[in-house]
Order: C-alpha cells, then structure tokens, then sequence
C-alpha cells in the first residue's frame, strides 16, 4: 500500500471474482438443479426430494417415503440428466467464451473450427452404418461423434497452419469455415444415400438429452473436468490476448501457444459435451455476451461466470424441452434459441440504456 | 545500464529485404529517433529490436545477444509500442496498465502485491489515478496515449521502443507526450528508440537522429547534421526549409511548390 499524505490509498485489485458472486452463481445452479430435479411427469415432492439427498450422506438415516419407482425416477433419470445439462451447458458456455477471446471475435463461438461438422459427421456414419447399437459395450454414437470433432479441428488447425505457418486468427476461422463445409457436405451425402437413418440423424444435431443416464455423465466428466480447469487457467491470458497478437508477443506471452492450448482445451470439452448431446446451438454466444454486458469485458469474471451460468441455463432449457409438450420433448436447442434470444436482447438493451 | 547496439541488422519478409545491414547505437538513457520516408524500415527495426520479427545479424541489448532470449526475458528488458495500440474494449484502464506486468507473473498465475504496487506508481506518475476505473476507449486521444504509455513504463523495462507515438495527436498534446517520455527517460534512467515522422519534434527530443530510406542507414548524427535540404529533398522528395532558430532547434518548413493560379480566396467577414 502507498500512502498519499495522511491517507493510505488502496492499491485497486485486478478484475476479479469476488466471494459474493460466487456465493450467488453456485445459488443460481443450485435452485435450477433443484427444480430441474424436481419437476417432471411424475410429481416428487420438495421434502421427498432433499431427504432423498439427506439419505445419501453417510451417517444419516432418513426416510424420504418416495415408492421404488419414484427413487429410481429420481436417481436414475433425473438427476443424471440435470447433472448432464449442467456439465454440457458449462462446456459449451465456458468453451464460448475462451473462443471469443482467443479469436477476438464477438461472434465466435465452440463450433466455429469444425467441431460441430466433424461431430455431425461422426454421428451421421454411426447412425447409417452401425445401425445395431445394441451388442456394443459403449454405445458406439458418442465415440463416433467425439472423433469426428476432434478430427474436425485438427484438420482446420493443420491446414491453417499450413498457410501462413503462424496460426493467425482470421486465417484459422477461414480454414475452419472451409473444413466445416466439406465435411457437412460429406455428412448431408451420407444421409441422402441413407434417408432410413434421416430422422434419427436431424434428430441427433438439433439436440437432445434424452436418452441420457449416469453412463453418459462418466463419459464426459473427465473432460469437462479437465477442459474446464484447463480453460480456467488461462483467464488472465485472454484479458492480456485482448491487446493482439503482437502486443501480446511483445510482453512476454506466445499468442500462438495460448491459442493452441485454449483451443484444445475447448475442443476436447465441446466434442465431448456434443458427444452425448448433439449439437445444442446458442448457449456458447449467449451465456459469455450477456455475462459480459453485465459484469465487463474481463475473462477473469467471464470465463469462471460462464461455466455456471451455462449449467444453470442449460438445466432450465432441457428443463422447458421435457415439460412444455410432456410427454413428447422438444429439441433442446430449439429451447435455447426460442428463450434464449429474447433474453439476450432484453440484457443487450438494458445494458445500453445503463452506459 | 541496458544500451542497445544493432550490428548489420538484416531483415526480409518473404524473401523481399526490407532492413538491409543496419547498424544503430543507442546508449543508455539516451534518445534516438529513427526517420525517413514511409517504407524506410523503421517500423521493421523496432519490431526486430522487439523480437517480433525474425533477423540476421546481431541486436545486443546490455551487450547479450537477443537472439536465444526468452520472450518472456526479452519483455523483461525491453518495452514495445506499435503505433496504434490495440486497446480492448471495456477494460478498465488499470486493467489495461496491468498487462504490462505480464513478464513478471507466472504464467497461469495473477498479480502479485508488489505488481499492483507498481501499477499504482505508474498510474500515479502518470496523473491516471483518477481515471483508473474507466474503461480504456472512453479516454481521450492524449488520455489514451498516457495509458499506453503507463503499460510500458509497468513493464519496468529499460529501454522503451515507440512507434510514432504522437501520429494520432494534436500539436499540443504531441509535445505534452514527448516531454513527459523524456522527463520518464531521465527520472528513470531509460533507454528510448522512436520512429518519428515529424522530424522537427526528431530533432527537437532526440539527441541523435538516424535517417534510414529503404531499408538502408543513409545518415546519422545529431539534428544539425543530418537534418539538411539537400538530404530531405532526396529521401523524402519534399522541398523544405530548415531554420535553425538559436534556442528553439531546428525547425523543419514544408514549402509549397507550384501553387495553383485559381486558388478560391475566403473573403473577410
């Protein structure tokens, strides 16, 4: 601390999460959790639902009164599924987020590199040609998908390096744009010549969390975990990416490594998420921008934010698809498009009447 | 003391030769502006200088070699600004000055006491303190200057590369910015490197000038000497007179040649 005169002046902190947003976001996913657990088809009640959880911690016996059945709703399909929407919904937000900042580019978003096309590739040929997914031991569509994501990108990465030998921004969104057509037309092939597998597969890219269990959650939560911690630690690095290539270069940090590492990182965590979801459009841009309008331009707020808030507004988004036409679903990312857009242009233009 | 020596500095971008043998000295805590025509090579030095772009030929910093210098070493020592800075929209101006620390914080890892510490004297020094919640592009052009400035002084190198750092100022805040880096270059001890392309701020701030054209070191010396007629008539191809007022330096005077007959007067009110 320096004194002026009498006065000691505090030395202003960095941009930082304070303990209070913390507290408040872990409430906001907690609560959406909560409901996403709670409402349903079958009525659970809140009381049943916290003993439940009560029950679980070793030490403490109680009796929550739900019937086999109701139990097994609870933990076999339920709680998988929001604890599913959360880890996809954090992905692709945080995933967003990081794009943005490394790109530069406020449109920017998980898919912009090819993951998304490879991962619809992936899927497609799963879909069409390993049509008994029965005898596998894991079923065989993630895999498929997770693959042709990685796949997806790491071509855009060799071919954009190819050109300019520096991965400049502009040069990889390019590549990405170009791998991302070839390989949708690839996938749109595929299914012409297999118009069986068509609804299966339209089924699949809008989105869906349907069919998910506790299997699906193990699948992707090492990657989410690592993608996440991964991106986590790079937040200072996108502020510092935010001046450009050359001035970051010019204190001391390699923008080419930080983009290559963060792109990674999110690409791993997007192909995973995407795996066991399908393509859920939207949560990537919305969730980082309307963060930002309201709490600044700095990732280290932005990216930590994004994890949280893309897990609750995931939750409540498959939340609305399993509920508004129940029994039938609709596509999550038909949700997350038709709530999340007016949302977004409701905190677009609070934020401008406040600047 | 960190001078810096440049010895047959060789720069080309795909293929094409755009620095061509260079040789420059800059002791330490002086100023030496580099000048010459748009195209001369002067951008290039300073990125060379930088380790932005690759060369041939020896840059010594201190007298070590920067050649198999870490980036994160080189930025330790020597503080680099483009001629217009990126400044990220929405960071806060202590933000912005804190990524000038960059160097000094683990790589995953934030600021420490002591980089916030300094932070705060830059801003201070810099008479940004009551600006340092603001975010960076609602600045004025000379506001916004000054906290470039302040990014550069918090890398705590000794010697500041600047590309033309007054080209997006008025005349006023032009000389206010050159006095306060020459104030900086004195109170701390700086090494300073400019590109200029006003040469009558060049010959007025810098005690030594060197005038490249097309990649090529054509004269160097102090104001007087390298700043005649004759020399900016053939480099820049632009007439001039040079006068050299006793106490003001020289003062470099556009002339204009084959002015226009019709040449619509404005009528006094």
């Amino acid at each position: 601390m320096i004194g002026v005169g009498d006065h000691p002046v505090v030395v202003p902190r960095p941009t930082r999460v304070r303990p209070r947003l913390v507290v408040f976001v872990l409430g906001v996913v907690l609560l959406s959790a909560l409901l996403g657990v709670m409402v349903g088809a079958v009525e659970l009640s809140f009381g049943a639902v916290l003993a439940e959880f009560a029950d679980r911690v070793p030490g403490i016996d109680v009796s929550s009164g739900l019937s086999d059945r109701e139990a097994a709703i609870l933990w076999e399909l339920r709680i998988p599924r929001v604890v599913l929407a959360g880890l996809v919904g954090g992905m692709l937000a945080i995933s967003g987020a990081a794009f943005q900042g490394v790109f530069r580019n406020p449109l920017a978003d998980p898919y912009l590199l090819g993951v998304a096309a490879g991962a619809g590739l992936g899927a497609t040929l799963a879909i069409a040609y390993l049509p008994d997914q029965g005898g596998w031991p894991v079923s065989p569509l993630p895999l498929a998908a997770f693959a042709g994501a990685v796949l997806g990108v790491s071509v855009t990465y060799v071919l954009g390096r190819s050109a300019t030998r520096a991965f400049a921004a502009a040069t990889l969104i390019l590549a990405g744009v170009a791998v991302a057509a070839f390989l949708t037309a690839t996938q749109t092939f595929i299914q012409q010549q297999n118009t069986d597998t068509f609804r299966e597969v339209f089924a699949w890219i809008l989105g869906a969390l349907s069919t998910v269990g506790w299997t699906e959650v193990t699948l992707i939560l090492p990657y989410v975990l690592v993608s996440g911690a991964g991106l986590l630690l790079y937040r200072r690095l996108l502020d510092v990416m935010g001046v450009g290539d050359e001035e970051a270069d010019s204190v001391g940090v390699s923008s080419t490594r930080v983009r290559l590492a963060v792109v990674a990182a999110a690409t791993l965590g997007t192909a995973a998420a995407v795996a066991v979801s399908g393509l859920i459009g939207f949560v990537g841009i919305i969730v980082p921008h309307a963060i930002r309008l309201v709490l600044g331009s700095s990732y280290r707020l932005i990216l930590p934010m994004s994890l949280g808030f893309g897990a609750a507004f995931l939750i409540l988004a498959d939340l609305i698809a399993r509920s508004v036409l129940a029994p039938a679903e609709i596509p999550i990312g038909v949700v997350t498009a038709f709530f999340g857009a007016p949302f977004f242009l409701l905190v677009l233009s609070r934020a401008r009447r406040m600047t | 003391m960190s001078g810096l020596a440049l010895s047959g500095v060789t720069v080309a971008y795909n293929g094409r030769v755009v620095l061509d043998g260079v040789d420059v000295r800059v002791p330490a805590r002086s100023w030496v502006a580099l000048i010459g025509p748009n195209g001369a090579g002067k951008t290039t030095l300073l990125r060379a200088v930088a380790g932005l772009v690759g060369h041939s030929g020896t840059i010594e910093i201190g007298g070590r070699p920067t050649v198999g210098m870490t980036r994160r070493r080189l930025s330790q020592l020597v503080a680099f600004l483009p001629q217009r800075p990126v400044l990220p929209e929405g960071m806060s101006v202590s933000d912005y000055v804190s990524i000038g620390r960059t160097p000094y914080i683990p790589y995953w890892g934030t600021e420490s006491a002591e980089d916030r510490e300094v932070v705060w004297e830059v801003l201070e020094r810099l008479e940004l303190v009551g600006l340092a919640d603001r975010q960076i592009e609602s600045l004025s052009g000379g506001e916004s200057q000054r906290a470039v400035l302040a990014r550069a002084l918090a890398q705590g190198s000794e010697i500041l590369l600047l590309d033309e750092p007054t080209s997006a100022l008025d005349v006023g805040h032009q000389q206010q910015v050159l006095e306060l880096i020459d104030e900086l270059r004195v109170e701390q001890g700086l090494t300073v490197l400019t590109a200029l392309h006003d040469l009558t701020l060049a010959g007025q701030f810098a005690s030594h000038l060197v005038l490249l054209d097309k990649g090529v070191l054509v004269s160097e010396g102090p104001a007087r000497e390298v700043l005649t007629e004759e020399r900016i008539e053939q480099h820049y191809a632009a007439t001039v007179r040079v006068v050299d007022q006793a106490g003001a330096g020289l003062t470099v005077i556009p002339i204009r040649t084959g002015m226009l007959p019709d040449k619509v007067a404005v009528p006094n009110e």
